[in-house]
């Protein structure tokens, strides 16, 4: 009984719960079902996250991807909605351009995973380190902690950093949302005076 | 503590399911029994507000049993499934709520260093996982299938995904200030006089607290933003459907969060389990060599953190039964030209405070870990903390780094 090992086990729970209901999407008809199996199966991957001692990521995970998918969902109720329960019926043509995309892709990743020696074995965590967001906060504010142990002290001055690519990210970002915003605003007649 | 009942527990996996069944426990008892209070407290907070008694039967003359007779009746009601209804998420759906605002409670100290799961980053943890709350509203408003639960959870998910941006913003306050996103240090860092509270550093974070408390009220569907729920216009709003236990499972999740919400808003601005006055320290029960003590120390602590969620939580049922339910619009209003634009404005100036005046203008802080360029005290009473330690030195590092590349970099 000694041999219960508690990381493995919450392991294998939380891969079969992302894995399951991940193939529980693609088969339900029904779009918020859909909707709803597609959280669990994220949420069980923050869960494999926080496994991993990556809380960060893994409040990430549930607060970008699985509230994304909360976005998707009212969408997904709001614009389809023309009786009370959506169904969505997969014609044969749909199923097998389906099936060869996530096929072929599949088979790409797993062929990526397994070719990875690192992996294949446990890693230990370098005994003192703990791990906090700190370095990646600053990272993200353009200093590179990782340089600091840089001999060359012109080399230790940040390099670049990830400040610029966030930014740019960002302004793009609020970009597709106006230009969004103005695409799905009503169009109106130049005669029709606006009335609130 | 899986370490602590390792000295007793053989195999080490039984040691680390008794602790996360205790921790469990202890922690699905405060959402229950504080549930169980809060709505006594409502029924007579609401009933003295209007100029009534409120219950006063059942159980003596204050009516304190009247929440347990109430959960009686509802447990023994039936549990009605409407013929229409997407069955199975409408079965779920409480449960979706429910587990969301329990997970918040994982992260949330009770004390110094009480906590089920230190997070290095509670506070971004507790906001992530009370935001999926409103997944429950929506799936059980989705699934009803009906016209008043459709519409009661649209508005619920409208006012959710736009306060979740002001509160964002006041959450980051005294992040910024404190250097560090684990409640427990933020909680330590407040130690001693009311003075250390963040609420008080400066007049930035003391205006952003009101705004937090709007944002929270809003994103806990409280009224008078609870539009979801709309009695007057929507029947009952999401959970017109349901009835008997699934009911008052969306209550349970309800009370939980407003305690959630208000015990965050205790640590990162009232200063957690400190008092107003640094008590412990006088007493001597800070003291962390003597566990003893530093048990008797932290009780009161929790004595104290649990003072001031109840002072939040009842602070939420004065402005519910004072002020008028808001129409969707107005409630966008508040979202987006008020709270969003002054949160804004405040997380600039208290950015500038902390950068002009690290030091804050008040006493040195004489108990807790000290704040980046705080004014250090001639004697520290209180042991560094070891955890803060690696953060600083690094941080520190790469702004001399930063500094010295210089600007043209």
């Amino acid at each position: 009984m000694d041999a219960i090992n508690f990381s493995s086990l919450l392991f294998w729970l939380f891969a079969a719960v992302a894995c399951i209901f991940a193939v529980a999407v693609v088969l339900s008809n029904n779009i918020v079902r859909m909707a709803f199996y597609l959280i669990l199966s994220l949420g069980a991957t923050s869960g494999l996250f926080f496994l991993a001692g990556a809380d960060f990521v893994g409040a990430m995970q549930l607060m970008i991807y699985v509230g994304g998918t909360l976005v998707l969902l009212i969408f997904g109720v709001m614009l389809t909605v023309k009786g009370p329960f959506i169904t969505m019926k997969t014609s044969a043509g749909e199923w097998i351009l389906a099936a060869f995309v996530g096929g072929s892709l599949l088979t790409v990743l797993l062929a990526a995973a397994t070719s990875v020696e690192a992996w294949q074995r446990p890693a230990e965590r370098p005994a003192g380190t703990q791990v906090t967001a700190t370095r990646l906060g600053l990272a993200l504010m353009g200093a590179r902690v990782d340089k600091l142990e840089e001999s060359d002290a012109t080399q230790r001055g940040g390099m670049s950093g990830y400040l610029l690519p966030f930014e740019i990210i960002s302004v793009h970002l609020l970009v597709v949302l106006i230009g969004s915003a103005y695409l799905a605003r009503p169009k109106r007649r130049a005669s029709n005076h606006e009335n609130q | 503590m899986a370490e602590y009942l390792r000295q007793f527990l053989a195999p080490e996996w039984l040691a680390y399911l008794v602790a996360a069944l205790v921790h469990a426990f202890l922690l699905v008892n405060v959402l229950a029994v504080s549930a169980l209070v809060f709505i006594w407290l409502e029924r007579k907070v609401s009933g003295r507000i209007q100029d009534r008694l409120g219950p006063t039967r059942i159980g003596g003359k204050f009516g304190w049993l009247q929440t347990l007779a109430d959960a009686i009746k509802l447990v023994t009601k039936e549990d009605l499934r409407p013929a229409g209804a997407d069955r199975m998420l409408f079965l779920i759906a409480p449960y979706v709520g429910f587990i969301a605002s329990f997970g918040a409670y994982m992260a949330l100290p009770f004390a110094d260093n009480w906590v089920a799961i230190r997070l290095n980053v509670a506070v971004f943890f507790i906001l992530a996982v009370l935001g999926l709350e409103v997944f429950g509203v929506i799936l059980a408003g989705y699934a009803s299938g009906s016209k008043w639960s459709l519409f009661g959870a649209m508005r619920e998910a409208a006012q959710v995904v736009s306060y979740e941006v002001p509160l964002g913003m006041c959450v980051v306050v005294p992040v910024l200030i404190a250097g560090t996103m684990d409640l427990v240090t933020i909680g330590q860092m407040q130690a001693g006089m009311f003075t250390q509270w963040f609420v008080f550093h400066d007049p930035f974070t003391f205006i952003i607290f009101g705004v937090y408390f709007t944002c929270a009220t809003a994103s806990v569907n409280r009224a008078p933003f609870d539009l979801a729920e709309a009695e007057s216009e929507l029947v009952a709003g999401f959970h017109t459907e349901y009835s008997g236990f699934r009911w008052s499972v969306f209550f349970l999740s309800e009370y939980g969060s407003m305690f959630a919400v208000s015990g965050l808003a205790a640590i990162l601005f009232f200063g957690g389990w400190n008092g107003p006055l640094p008590i412990t320290h006088w007493l001597g029960l800070a003291d962390a060599t003597n566990p003893v003590l530093h048990y008797l120390g932290n009780f009161l602590g929790l004595v104290n953190f649990v003072g001031k969620c109840i002072f939040g939580v009842t602070f939420m049922m004065w402005v519910r039964w004072t002020l008028p339910r808001l129409r969707i619009d107005q409630v966008m209003t508040t979202c987006l030209k008020y709270c969003t634009p002054i949160a804004a404005v405040m997380f600039l100036g208290a950015m500038l405070w902390t950068y002009f005046i690290p030091g804050g203008l008040v006493v040195p802080n004489n108990y807790g870990p000290v704040r980046e360029g705080q004014l250090i005290p001639a004697v520290g009473t209180y042991p560094s903390v070891a955890p803060a330690e690696s953060d600083k030195t690094a941080s520190t590092r790469a702004a001399t780094a930063i500094a010295q590349a210089g600007p043209g970099e």
